[in-house]
């Protein structure tokens, strides 16, 4: 690790050359409680490798963040967690990651009951053309989660609630989801995503399509929702990772550089990359 | 590098021309526009102004004695008793009494003056109400077609006797006919009601409308599913190899067989393989699905490709399975669009003739066809053998059958509208 650190070091720009089993990742990747463990995940689109070598936990209950410049990888890790990438049909995934001790990976693992494990919350709010009602309540729905017309009703109002959309939803339950704002879709996604009770969430830059009021009530809402989910996030505002996680991963050209708790991120990184992003040197 | 200030002069000589070069462009395209206008202007001027009267026709109303003897030998008013008598003499007499024909020539010549359909609506009209039997009534009788085209001026004594076919005698009976009030051109009851007869006043539109009716359901129910699941599967659901490619490629080129080449295979498969017989709707219907199939699965692959991805992540991301996409989200988005391929693909499909003319529908049918598996024809068709017919009323009759198509692809494309609007989902 040493030898890696002067090597890196020494070069000091965006353009490093690695190693691929020299490298490793600095700071603590591990986790006492983990929920997800990704183990030396590489990821490849067709010939190319967009991920090298990336091993992580995931702990439980807590918000971890991924930043990291354009095409570091980030999304496509985050898109391993929940097996999105199989609809890339150029896409293989290499190592393991495990979700409470059972490889995603492996053959006898269903996706479908995966995702509605590990949620997702897209970049762009994506609600379904439908009533807000029917938004929310579809996950249950497919999953036959509840019982009777009472049970489901109950779920959306509570989802929405958590999501922080009931106050405002309330009252046009049946009205097109498209209908609302930019904001407000967004948290309707994510009730749509909490629905169906996932034991993770994946948001994958979430605020970026938001203004600024918007954003402060998903960041708030994202603080909340961690007393009893696990949140994966991806962002490109360093300001959101330091306000809203626990832990901060840095990605560079497809290697994870460093994870730390995140206010020691941004005070005193050990990784040189990890210090010219935060400090703007590129990015 | 120029300076800015002979930038500035630079751009400002050159404003002008490019402002003149935009007006010249709108200039095409107005012209561009106004051509096609004045062409369809034209086209449909000529269809209606041809056509109209194709929908009209001369009765002549005539005192008929409805002879008991004569009409029902029977005296049951049975079918079999009617069709065993001779409503031809009791015409053959009205049409004396109302000319005053007396030489024989002058006998032969007035019977000529009425369509032959005339005893078979004698005929009907005791079969529907037998008491008029035995009284005498005025009844109208459509006159023969080379009437017609003397009452219509196509045919005018200024041609020499001997070479039309209407002579001196029979035009100065019809002029007193017409004098004393008898004769009225009115919308012709047989257009509508009747099917294909040799005698263009009796010919009607009935029978090709219900057979193409009958072959479009049968395409529409073949084309539809078939096409949607093909595009379907394609586009959501198949790995994109060589395979894949090579079936893409193909169904593009299919979309760009001649239609004749379709009623070849038609013929070929339906027929000898599967023996269909010549001339049924079912085969219509199966040959126009394969021609439409192209034109369904490209507009249905380009209808699921504009549903936005956000939509197959979203639900992919809930747990949703690929089935699921499909159904609960993909295709109700798409298939507006869907419907708009398949309308458009039923109009061509409605307005083709070859493949028809290969599996036999150009058949003449006097009767219409009374299911998918009874001899038929169909609009087009039917539009191409009156076009080939040598009497001059089939003119007529030919453009109001283009007019009914017209009529019918117009319908088509104003459902195909409405759907659109009616399926049309905002995301």
């Amino acid at each position: 690790m040493e030898a890696t650190m002067e090597n890196t070091r020494t070069t000091g720009t965006a353009d490093v050359a690695w190693d691929h089993d020299d490298f490793q990742t600095v700071g603590t990747p591990g986790h006492d409680d983990p929920r997800m463990t990704a183990g030396n995940v590489d990821v490849f689109y067709g010939e190319k490798q967009a991920i090298m070598n990336v091993s992580i936990d995931i702990g439980a209950n807590e918000v971890v963040s991924f930043i990291g410049p354009s095409g570091c990888g980030k999304s496509t890790f985050l898109r391993c967690l929940n097996r999105m990438n199989d609809t890339i049909d150029i896409c293989r995934v290499g190592g393991s990651i495990m979700l409470d001790g059972q490889d995603i990976y492996d053959p006898s693992i269903d996706v479908v009951p995966l995702r509605a494990r590990v949620g997702m919350v897209f970049q762009k709010p994506n609600p379904f053309p439908k009533s807000i009602y029917d938004n929310v309540a579809y996950g249950p729905r497919i999953h036959g989660l509840v019982d009777s017309k009472a049970e489901l009703d109950e779920v959306v109002e509570q989802s929405l609630t958590r999501a922080g959309l009931w106050d405002e939803a309330k009252d046009r339950l049946d009205q097109p989801g498209t209908g609302l704002s930019g904001g407000q879709q967004q948290r309707l996604c994510i009730a749509r995503a909490i629905a169906v009770s996932p034991e993770v969430i994946l948001m994958d830059e979430p605020c970026s399509a938001l203004d600024p009021i918007a954003t402060a009530r998903i960041e708030e809402l994202i603080h909340d929702l961690s007393s009893q989910f696990t949140i994966v996030i991806v962002t490109h505002s360093m300001q959101q990772a330091a306000r809203v996680s626990d832990r901060t991963a840095y990605f560079h050209l497809g290697r994870l550089v460093e994870v730390g708790p995140t206010k020691q991120i941004f005070t005193s990184p050990q990784h040189s990359l990890t210090q010219d992003y935060i400090t703007g040197r590129f990015g | 590098m120029l300076s800015p200030q002979q930038a500035t002069e630079r751009v400002a000589a050159s404003v002008g021309a490019r402002y003149r070069r935009e007006r010249r462009f709108q200039m095409y395209g107005k012209l561009a526009i106004g051509s096609a206008l004045v062409f369809l202007v034209l086209f449909m001027a000529n269809i209606l102004q041809k056509g109209i009267p194709g929908f009209f026709q001369h009765y002549v109303t005539l005192e008929v004695d409805l002879d008991r003897e004569l009409l029902d030998p029977m005296g049951d008013a049975s079918v079999d008793s009617l069709f065993a008598g001779n409503p031809r003499r009791v015409m053959q007499l009205a049409i004396y009494e109302a000319t005053g024909a007396e030489s024989r020539a002058d006998q032969r010549a007035a019977f000529k003056l009425v369509s032959t359909g005339a005893t078979n609506r004698l005929r009907d009209m005791i079969l529907e109400d037998p008491s008029i039997l035995g009284t005498r009534m005025s009844i109208q009788f459509a006159v023969d077609d080379d009437a017609d085209s003397y009452l219509r001026g196509f045919i005018t004594k200024a041609t020499e006797e001997r070479r039309r076919r209407v002579k001196d005698n029979q035009m100065d009976m019809i002029d007193r006919l017409q004098a004393e009030g008898r004769i009225e051109y009115k919308l012709s009851d047989y257009i509508f009601t009747g099917s294909d007869s040799r005698n263009p006043e009796l010919a009607g539109i009935k029978g090709a409308v219900i057979g193409s009716l009958l072959t479009l359901a049968v395409c529409l129910s073949l084309a539809f599913p078939i096409g949607v699941a093909a595009a379907v599967y394609l586009e959501e659901f198949a790995p994109k190899n060589r395979i894949t490619d090579v079936i893409e490629v193909n169904i593009n080129n299919l979309a760009a067989v001649p239609s004749v080449v379709y009623g070849i295979l038609g013929a070929a498969v339906f027929i000898n393989v599967f023996g269909f017989q010549r001339s049924w709707p079912i085969v219509g219907g199966f040959v126009l699905a394969l021609m439409t199939l192209p034109t369904i699965i490209i507009s249905s692959r380009a209808a699921l490709k504009a549903v936005p991805p956000s939509i197959r992540d979203a639900a992919l991301g809930m747990g949703a399975s690929r089935v699921q996409v499909v159904t609960h989200h993909v295709l109700p988005l798409a298939l507006p669009g869907m419907l708009t391929g398949t309308i458009i693909g039923m109009a061509q499909a409605l307005g083709e003739t070859a493949p028809l003319l290969m599996i036999g529908m150009v058949a003449f049918v006097v009767d219409a066809p009374s299911g998918i598996f009874s001899p038929s024809t169909a609009l087009p068709v039917q539009i191409y053998m009156w076009a080939d017919s040598a009497e001059r009323m089939f003119v007529a009759k030919t453009s109001a059958a283009i007019i009914a198509l017209l009529s019918f692809l117009v319908v088509m494309n104003a459902a195909a509208v409405v759907l659109r609007k009616k399926f049309e989902r905002r995301w």
